[in-house]
């Protein structure tokens, strides 16, 4: 899932100044997992928006804000409150902010910063586990993945600030590499490491990415 | 031709070096009157690379700069800062400058030096550096273009032989060798027995040890070395040798001097890291090369 924590309000206020109608929009997928943009996220924005002195024209927690077609169909049916609202005020990912912003004349405010995308360990808690690479290495590294989890992002070992078996970057982490050398070497293939892992492809990485699926 | 240092590690004669931080600034004055009073004691000198993250005078320029004192430099250079491109053509710019040895490096951590906000590039680590440096040494760029005229540099790695868990650290050096390192320089010894251990596991890979001898000058230091430098950790008896010392500056470099001979025997070379006291690097050479 994509994670995301809300912006602190007096920013999301400070982007709404010169306008008092707001139309406030969650999601219910992600957002509402890591509480950025829920159900009860939405409620509570709206009272503390009011407090501050903005009048909410309407709410709705959108069933996956990233799906263009489906927000915009949303939005058409709260045309109303949309069109009385100064400000369209977005609590989802940076892929659904647009999907609104594309969906609306509007101005948009994003109430979120998306942060990456996460595995959940436990309730409200979220760990990065792939930076969508574009060119898996999985196979290559017991399941454990060196673009990401490797703070550095190597590709062939640890670095030299390994200590301990942890990551130099943080210390409260386990070396990447270290937990790849285990895992190899539990599976009586750790002889695989000393082979050189050719550099990583950035073409792969080029963005604005997308992916039509043929018909 | 190969450089002086690259020739004395190929005749198997024990190595020196040094190493230097090229300025915070565009005044190279300093950089060159310490390069030169560490000359005549050294094989060649080592040029850090913005070291520890903090950002500093390009390697590239200082270690141009010695060439033309006729001072011998291993100029370090790290996959942190640069992309494939910038790197490749750093060591075309380092090689028409006349600089012959290389130390590729991965880099410190970013977020431990004085930038915290930019942007690590590692577009490739040291293991993909060191096979660039094998393509431009064979005349090629690294997606196999031809140059106009081929690099020749003596390529060198990092190396840890203390750290634990060491067998994790193994395969990469086996990779840092096949992709062509001819020389390990070590994170700073303390435990002569390890780098004895150390030389035996990298010995059928044909990579000259050269031990890294770090000069302490207070239990502060070394306690402020042990929080703050990736890498290096100070051992606590050393740590509390300095402390009750008298006069701890002195007793660190007796400690160096020490180590620095017990390793002598252990190894191809000794690489002293004097963290700023150049003043006492001659006589910790001198006494190794007692
Ligand atoms: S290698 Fe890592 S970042 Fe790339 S796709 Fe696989 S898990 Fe994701
Ligand atoms: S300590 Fe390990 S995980 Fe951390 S940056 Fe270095 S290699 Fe990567």
């Amino acid at each position: 899932m994509i994670v995301s924590t809300q912006k602190p309000l007096e920013q999301i206020v400070a982007a709404l100044e010169g306008g008092s109608r707001v139309f406030i929009i969650g999601c219910a997928k992600c957002a509402t997992v890591c509480k950025s943009g829920g159900e009860e996220e939405v409620f509570r924005m709206q009272d503390a928006l009011t407090l501050a002195g903005k009048e909410i024209t309407g709410t709705i927690v959108i069933d996956e804000t990233c799906h263009m077609l489906r927000t915009a169909r949303d939005l058409r049916s709260r045309r109303e409150q949309v069109e009385e609202a100064d400000f369209l005020l977005v609590l989802s990912c940076g892929a659904g902010i647009q999907s609104v912003a594309e969906a609306a004349e509007k101005k948009v405010v994003a109430g979120t910063d998306s942060k990456f995308l996460g595995n959940i360990r436990r309730f409200g808690q979220f760990e990065q586990r792939c930076s969508l690479c574009g060119d898996c290495r999985l196979n290559d590294s017991g399941g454990v993945c060196p673009v990401t989890v490797c703070a550095k992002g190597l590709l062939n070992g640890p670095c030299g600030g390994m200590e301990e078996g942890c990551c130099e970057v943080d210390r409260n982490n386990r070396c990447a590499w270290v937990t790849i050398y285990e895992r190899l070497t539990g599976q009586e293939r750790v002889r695989q490491l000393d082979a050189i892992t050719p550099a990583r492809d950035f073409a792969l990485k080029r963005h604005p990415n997308s992916l039509k699926l043929e018909k | 031709m190969p450089s002086h240092f690259a020739h004395k590690l190929a005749a198997d004669e024990f190595v020196i070096t040094a190493e230097i931080a090229p300025p915070k600034g565009c005044d190279p004055a300093g950089l060159m009157r310490t390069a030169i009073s560490l000359a005549p004691f050294v094989d060649a000198i080592n040029i850090t690379d913005n070291q520890g993250a903090n950002m500093r005078m390009t390697p590239l320029v200082a270690a141009g700069m010695l060439v033309r004192e006729g001072i011998e430099p291993i100029m370090q250079l790290t996959c942190r800062d640069r992309n494939r491109l910038a790197l490749q053509s750093d060591l075309l710019g380092a090689a028409a400058m006349g600089v012959k040895n290389v130390l590729a490096l991965t880099g410190d951590d970013i977020g431990c030096g004085d930038h915290r906000q930019g942007r690590a590039v590692f577009d490739l680590d040291s293991v993909l550096l060191l096979q660039t440096i094998g393509a431009l040494n064979s005349g090629f760029d690294l997606n196999g273009a031809p140059l106009a005229g081929a690099t020749d540099f003596l390529a060198g790695a990092a190396a840890a032989p203390e750290v634990e868990p060491f067998d994790a650290t193994r395969p990469k050096l086996v990779k840092k060798a096949a992709a062509g390192a001819r020389f390990f320089q070590t994170q700073a010894v303390f435990n002569p027995e390890r780098l004895a251990y150390f030389h035996d596991a990298v010995q059928p890979l044909g990579v000259k040890v050269i031990a890294g001898i770090l000069v302490l000058k207070s239990a502060r230091m070394a306690e402020f070395i042990n929080l703050n430098i990736p890498g290096l950790k100070v051992p606590l008896p050393v740590i509390e040798r300095l402390a009750t010392a008298a006069d701890p500056a002195a007793e660190g470099v007796r400690i160096a001097i020490e180590l620095a001979l017990q390793c002598r025997s252990i190894c191809s070379g000794i690489h002293v890291m004097a963290m700023g006291r150049y003043e006492v690097v001659p006589q910790l050479i001198a006494a190794i090369r007692s």
